[in-house]
C-alpha cells in the first residue's frame, strides 16, 4: 500500500471513467434538449461492440476499420431508434415519461433481437495489444492507454463540435429553450438528429473498447446503468458535468473495488441516491422545476 | 397443456397482478413512475422467507409481516425522494431498486432461532423453501386486494390522489396535502409488492437477488401502462395479457422478448393511453358500486361523484 499503488488506481479509474464519459455524454446530450433519460443507450453501445467483434473476427478487417465500423453502426441505430421510436411521440407532444417506457421497450428489443439472432454466449475479442508500457512503476495497458487517448480524442471533439460550430449553437439553444430555439429558425428535428447520430458514434466507440477490455454478451448494456449514474452525477444535460462526473465515478469506484470489490456497484446506487438527496442537479446541472 | 401448467401462469399472474395493482396505486394514480418497485418484491420475499423459515411463523402471518416491512420502508424512501420531480423520482428509485437488490446479494448473516440454523448466504440465494402459495390461496388474496384497491381509489384519498396526477400545484390551491397523498401511494404500493413477494418466494421455492433485477421492475411499470393508466381492471388486464403473452409464445424462444419489446414501443405510439385508456370495464362499475356503499358512509354523498368521469392522463 504505497503511493504506487495507488497511482495504479488512479490510472486504472481514469480508464474506467473514461469509458463511461463516452457512454455518459450520449445520455447527457439527449437529456439536455428532450429531457428524458435514454435509456436505449446501452443496447447502442451493445450493438457496438458486436458490431466490432464480428469486423474483427469475421471480416477481419483492420482494428481501424473496425473500430470506425462500430461509430457507424450505433451511430445508424441510434437514428434508426430515434426516428422510429421517439420521433412519432416527439410529434404528438407525449410526456417524457411515456419516452423512458420506450426507450425501455427499445432496449428489450435490441437486447433480446441480438440473444436471438446471434445467442446468448458470452464472446471474447481477438487480442490485439496485449503489450503495456512502463511509466515510472505504473504499468499502462496499451489497450488502456488506447482507451484513454480514445475518450480524450472524442470528448474533445465533441467539445469542439458544440461549442464552436454552428450545429453546436443551435445545440446549445435548444439545450437552453427547445422552443425558443425553433422561433429563432433553428431546425430542431435536424439539432436531434445530429445529437443522437453523436451519441451513437461514441456509443460504438465506448461499447468496442469495453468489449475488447472485458467480454462481448448482450447484457453488457446494463453496464451503462452506471455511466447513467456517472451522468445523474455530473448533472443530467451537462456535457462537462458528464464528462467530470465519469471520471470520479470510475476513479472512485476503482478505490471502492480495491478495498472491497463486491462493493463496487453497491457504492455507485449509493451514490446515485445520495447525489439525489442531496443535490439533485448534480455537479454542474441546472435544476429545472418541472411543471407537473 | 397440463393443469400444472396452466397453474404455474395463473399463480405468477396472481402475485404479478398484485404487485401491478400496487403500483398502479403509485403510478397510475398519482402519477409517479417508479422504476424501483422489484426491490420492494425483493425485500418482501426475503422477510416472508426469514418468517416462514426462520421463525417458524405461519404462511399468511409472513405475508402480512413481509408487506408491512416493504411499506415501511416505502414509508422512508417516500420520506427523503417524494420531494423530487418527474424524472429525478424516477432515478432515485431506480437507484434504490438496485441497491436494496445488491444489498441482498452482499448479505452474509446466519440466524440461530430455538436450535436450527438459517443461513442467508447473498448471491446463492436462498433454496428448498416451502410451496404454500397455491392458486386458490393467491387468488383469495389478489381478489382482496383488488377490492381493496377499488374501494381506495373511490375515497377521498383516492380522489386526492388523481388530483395530484393531474395537477399537483391546482390540488395543492385546493386544499389537499399532497406530501400525505403522494406517501400514502407509496405505502400502499410497497405493501402490495412486498406482499407479492412474499407469495412469489413461496411459488418459487427458491430466492437469488439477481431475480429481482432493474429489467423486473420496468416490466411491472409497463404492465401498468400496457392496461391504461389511472385504471383497475386495465391493471388486470395487461397484467394477465403481458403474463401469458411470453408464454403463449414460448414456442418461438427466444423471439418472445423481442415482441415484448416491440409490443411495448409500438403501444407507446400507436394507443398511449394504454388498452382501457383510464376506463373502466363494467365489472370495475360493480366494484366501484360496492365501493360506493362503502364510502357513502364515511364521506357525504356529494364527494361519491360519477366514477365513469375521471380524467384521463
Amino acid at each position: 500500500m504505497d503511493l504506487q499503488y495507488y497511482l495504479q488506481q488512479l490510472v486504472n479509474g481514469i480508464c474506467l471513467g473514461g469509458m463511461y464519459a463516452l457512454m455518459s455524454v450520449g445520455y447527457s446530450l439527449v437529456y439536455s434538449i428532450m429531457s428524458f433519460s435514454n435509456f436505449a443507450h446501452g443496447g447502442v453501445i451493445m450493438v457496438g461492440a458486436y458490431v466490432g467483434f464480428f469486423a474483427l473476427t469475421a471480416l477481419k478487417v483492420p482494428f481501424l476499420v473496425a473500430f470506425l465500423l462500430c461509430g457507424l453502426g450505433s451511430g445508424l441505430l441510434a437514428i434508426i431508434i430515434e426516428r422510429l421510436v421517439y420521433s412519432p411521440l416527439r410529434k404528438r407532444r407525449a410526456p417524457s415519461l411515456y419516452f423512458i417506457i420506450s426507450a425501455m421497450g427499445a432496449s428489450i428489443f435490441l437486447e433480446n433481437f441480438v440473444i436471438a439472432t446471434i445467442d446468448g454466449t458470452p464472446r471474447n475479442y481477438p487480442t490485439l495489444f496485449s503489450n503495456s508500457i512502463k511509466i515510472g512503476s505504473i504499468s499502462l495497458g496499451l489497450d488502456s492507454l488506447l482507451m484513454i487517448v480514445v475518450a480524450a480524442v472524442s470528448l474533445l471533439g465533441l467539445m469542439i463540435i458544440i461549442q464552436k460550430t454552428k450545429i453546436g449553437l443551435a445545440i446549445r439553444a435548444c439545450a437552453y429553450n427547445e422552443k425558443a430555439g425553433t422561433l429563432m429558425g433553428i431546425n430542431s428535428s435536424l439539432v436531434i438528429f445530429v445529437v443522437f447520430l453523436m451519441g451513437g458514434v461514441l456509443a460504438g466507440f465506448a461499447g468496442m473498447l469495453y468489449g475488447m477490455r472485458f467480454i462481448v454478451k448482450p447484457t453488457i448494456g446494463q453496464v451503462t446503468n452506471k455511466s447513467f449514474v456517472a451522468a445523474v452525477f455530473g448533472g443530467l444535460g451537462s456535457l462537462p458535468g458528464a464528462i467530470i462526473g465519469s471520471l470520479l465515478l470510475g476513479i472512485m469506484e476503482i478505490f471502492v473495488a480495491s478495498i472491497n470489490s463486491s462493493l463496487r456497484d453497491l457504492f455507485v446506487y449509493a451514490l446515485l441516491i445520495l447525489v439525489l438527496i442531496i443535490k439533485p442537479s448534480g455537479l454542474m446541472g441546472r435544476f429545472v422545476e418541472d411543471k407537473a | 397443456m397440463s393443469w400444472y401448467y396452466i397453474e404455474g401462469i395463473l399463480i405468477q399472474s396472481c402475485y404479478t397482478l398484485l404487485i401491478v395493482l400496487g403500483l398502479s396505486i403509485l403510478t397510475g394514480y398519482t402519477g409517479m413512475f417508479s422504476f424501483g418497485h422489484a426491490g420492494f418484491v425483493c425485500i418482501g420475499a426475503y422477510v416472508s422467507v426469514l418468517c416462514t423459515m426462520a421463525f417458524g411463523l405461519p404462511y399468511l402471518l409472513a405475508l402480512l409481516i413481509a408487506g408491512l416491512v416493504a411499506m415501511l420502508f416505502g414509508a422512508a424512501l417516500g420520506r427523503i425522494t417524494l420531494g423530487l420531480k418527474g424524472d429525478y423520482f424516477c432515478i432515485a428509485t431506480l437507484g434504490v431498486g438496485e441497491a436494496i437488490r445488491l444489498i441482498f446479494n452482499n448479505l452474509n448473516i446466519n440466524f440461530n432461532v430455538g436450535g436450527r440454523t438459517f443461513v442467508l448466504d447473498g448471491a446463492k440465494g436462498i433454496a428448498s423453501i416451502p410451496l404454500h402459495t397455491t392458486f386458490p390461496v393467491a387468488l383469495v388474496i389478489v381478489v382482496v386486494f383488488l377490492t381493496a384497491t377499488a374501494l381506495l381509489m373511490n375515497s377521498k384519498h383516492g380522489r386526492s390522489m388523481l388530483a395530484v396526477r393531474e395537477d399537483e400545484l391546482a390540488a395543492q390551491l385546493t386544499g389537499i396535502n399532497t406530501f400525505r397523498s403522494k406517501m400514502l401511494a407509496m405505502c400502499m404500493s410497497a405493501l402490495y409488492a412486498g406482499i407479492a413477494g412474499g407469495m412469489l418466494a413461496h411459488y418459487f421455492g427458491y430466492l437469488q437477488p439477481k431475480m429481482f433485477m432493474m429489467v423486473k421492475s420496468t416490466e411491472y411499470t409497463i404492465m401498468v401502462i400496457f392496461g391504461g393508466m389511472g385504471s383497475i381492471t386495465g391493471s388486470v388486464l395487461g397484467t394477465v395479457l403481458l403474463c401469458a403473452l411470453p408464454e403463449l409464445l414460448r414456442a418461438v424462444g427466444d423471439w418472445r422478448l423481442v415482441f415484448y419489446g416491440l409490443a411495448v414501443i409500438i403501444i407507446m405510439i400507436v394507443r398511449p393511453k394504454g388498452l382501457m385508456g383510464g376506463k373502466e370495464l363494467p365489472v370495475g362499475k360493480i366494484l366501484r358500486m360496492i365501493g360506493g356503499l362503502f364510502t357513502k358512509k364515511k364521506d357525504p354523498p356529494s364527494d361519491a361523484a360519477d366514477p365513469g368521469k375521471e380524467v384521463s392522463a
